[in-house]
């Protein structure tokens, strides 16, 4: 058991036990990215990382990554190619999970990345889906990775990005949804799981150091509590050696 | 075979129209063709609507530069600082003024392009099935699966054809036939669904060297309008075995241009006052220089021989 860790390590080593053996997975950019590093070290040493630029790799680039599309994450790919042929995996059934980040998720894991104050006349106008709301659709389940706020944790986005459950329940299979949905959203302080009939996110396991008030304060509507609540694993040894290897500048420390 | 090699300033005047929908940014990331967006802005177009899956600093400047009317894309902003402050100020105050989203995710703006290029009306997909995407954009529409026993609801994007596609290629041939390596993202459906395409081509090479591998080509020439040899015509994007991404100067536009007068005097330092690309690249000196690729990680030659 290691104790010297950042709660960013930890993120990116809860999102890494989400990953499974010989899983194709849309890594994304920064935490998830390093996380996917981290899973083919230790337990996941067949997973393939899929970029939707049209980029496929198994060895995680080496070299700092500004964009997907910058040379470390090319040079000894698995794959480059289209963006049809690797979000058609996509859209085939082919994809076991992906992450993806936002601005909002409300109780049933439905984000938003697109408006805040309404289509016509926004007061913020954030900049839209990329391939978020394609994974949120079609990978086989979804992992977010959001700061654990207030007024980013909403009873309700008002524009839904990317598809959650829904209104919860079978609300996402009705709308002909190919995916299972959301099964995991990390954050700074907790991860979320859908639980029960309605799919609605409890909370699953609260991060060491901290508490089950300070969650509730910290989520916008009324959290539920998940009957085997516990706490989210700590960083072992091993998982922290295989993020040192990836994380060589000590960037997430 | 045509000769097709033109000076962009030419290129851009001769095959592009106010109003007309331009796809700029195919490739997502890197290979952004950012001097045809100088040349756009400098030439004053208006009204034009711009398409990038990914819509980044480019499309940020086009509309600044009051050039754009209409976006159509999964994403707009700044890949590496985040928002775009002309989209914010566009969408949000009509500063210069309102322009029209066409919102779309990678994928359905892939399969729109990918109808265009193939002739067919409208392509049914599963995304953005319970999105909110189809209600801000009516351009696509929910519809049930005619094959299907039961309810099996679809979303239909329909085709688009774009009117002229600039697209950044390492290298091509004076008569337009270009080699692509690295991810292409769109670069494919955009030059087949495009009216009209214009290569910018990082090196001008002898035709023989484009056919001895058929099978890097993304771009045969008998498509191509005209080829521009512009060098680091990307920059700031990455071009892959040539340039490296200035990630800082994706930065420093987007603390420069926080309010509309920090554009104006951003565009006119970096765009306006500068005549064409090969001034660009001098007013940015040595600074391109330590972005210019210079190992070498050469792939295995491919055999073609017939016998």
């Amino acid at each position: 058991m290691s104790t010297d860790y950042s709660t960013q390590e930890l993120m990116i080593i809860a999102s890494a036990r989400e990953i499974k053996d010989n899983e194709r997975i849309f890594v994304g950019m920064r935490l998830p990215i390093t996380a996917y590093g981290v899973a083919r070290l230790t337990h996941a040493p067949n997973a393939v990382g899929l970029f939707e630029s049209g980029v496929a790799r198994y060895e995680p680039a080496d070299g700092m990554l500004y964009t997907m599309c910058d040379a470390p994450n090319q040079l000894g790919a698995a794959w480059t190619c289209g963006l049809i042929q690797i979000m058609g995996m996509l859209s085939g059934g082919r994809v076991h999970a992906g992450f993806i980040g936002g601005a909002e998720i409300d109780k049933f894991g439905n984000i938003n990345t697109s408006y805040i104050g309404g289509i016509e006349n926004p007061t913020v106008k954030l900049p839209g889906s990329g391939g978020a709301a394609d994974i949120a659709a079609m990978s086989q389940r979804l992992i977010t990775i959001m700061n654990h706020e207030k007024h980013r944790l909403v009873e309700k986005v008002e524009f839904i990005t990317s598809p959650g459950f829904l209104d919860g329940g079978d609300a996402r299979k009705r709308a002909g949804l190919p995916g299972a949905g959301p099964s995991a959203v990390i954050t700074d302080r907790a991860i979320l799981r859908p639980h029960g009939p309605t799919n609605e996110l409890h909370l699953s396991t609260i991060h060491p150091g901290h508490t089950q008030t300070e969650i509730l304060e910290n989520t916008g509507w009324d959290l539920k509590i998940a009957p085997d609540l516990g706490e989210t694993p700590e960083p072992t040894a091993t998982e922290m050696d295989a993020l040192h290897q990836i994380d060589k500048d000590g960037y997430w420390r | 075979m045509q000769e097709k090699l033109m000076d962009l300033k030419e290129a851009v005047g001769s095959f592009v129209k106010d109003g007309d929908s331009i796809v700029l940014g195919a490739a997502l990331e890197n290979a952004i063709p950012f001097a045809a967006t100088h040349e756009l802005i400098r030439q004053g177009f208006t009204g034009l609507n711009m398409i990038a899956p990914i819509s980044d600093m480019s499309t940020d400047m086009l509309i600044g530069a009051g050039c754009c009317n209409e976006i159509t894309g999964a994403w707009v902003g700044n890949v590496s600082a985040g928002l775009g402050h002309n989209y914010r100020r566009a969408t949000e105050k009509g500063i210069p003024h309102r322009v029209k989203v066409n919102d779309y995710s990678n994928f359905t703006l892939g399969m729109a392009l990918f109808g265009g290029a193939y002739g067919l009306p409208y392509i049914a997909v599963k995304s953005l099935l319970g999105s909110d995407i189809p209600k801000s954009n009516p351009l696509l529409k929910l519809a049930d699966n005619p094959f299907s026993e039961g309810k099996d609801p679809v979303v239909l994007v329909p085709a688009l054809k774009p009117d002229v596609a600039f697209l950044s290629m390492q290298r091509a041939d004076r008569f337009g036939n270009a080699h692509y390596w690295g991810s292409y993202g769109l670069t494919q459906e955009s030059s087949i669904a495009a009216e009209k395409i214009i290569v910018l081509a990082d090196e001008i090479v002898a035709p023989e060297v484009i056919a001895s591998d058929p099978s890097r080509v993304v771009i045969p020439g008998f498509g191509v309008n005209a080829v521009c040899h512009i060098p680091a015509a990307c920059h700031p994007s990455p071009l892959i075995g040539c340039w490296t991404r200035d990630n800082e100067f994706f930065h420093e536009y987007h603390k420069l241009t926080r309010d509309a007068e920090g554009f104006q005097a951003w565009i006119k330092e970096w765009v306006l006052d500068i005549p064409d690309h090969a001034a660009y690249r001098a007013k940015l000196g040595e600074r391109l220089e330590t972005f210019r690729i210079h190992g070498q990680a050469l792939s295995a030659p491919a055999n073609y021989a017939v016998e």
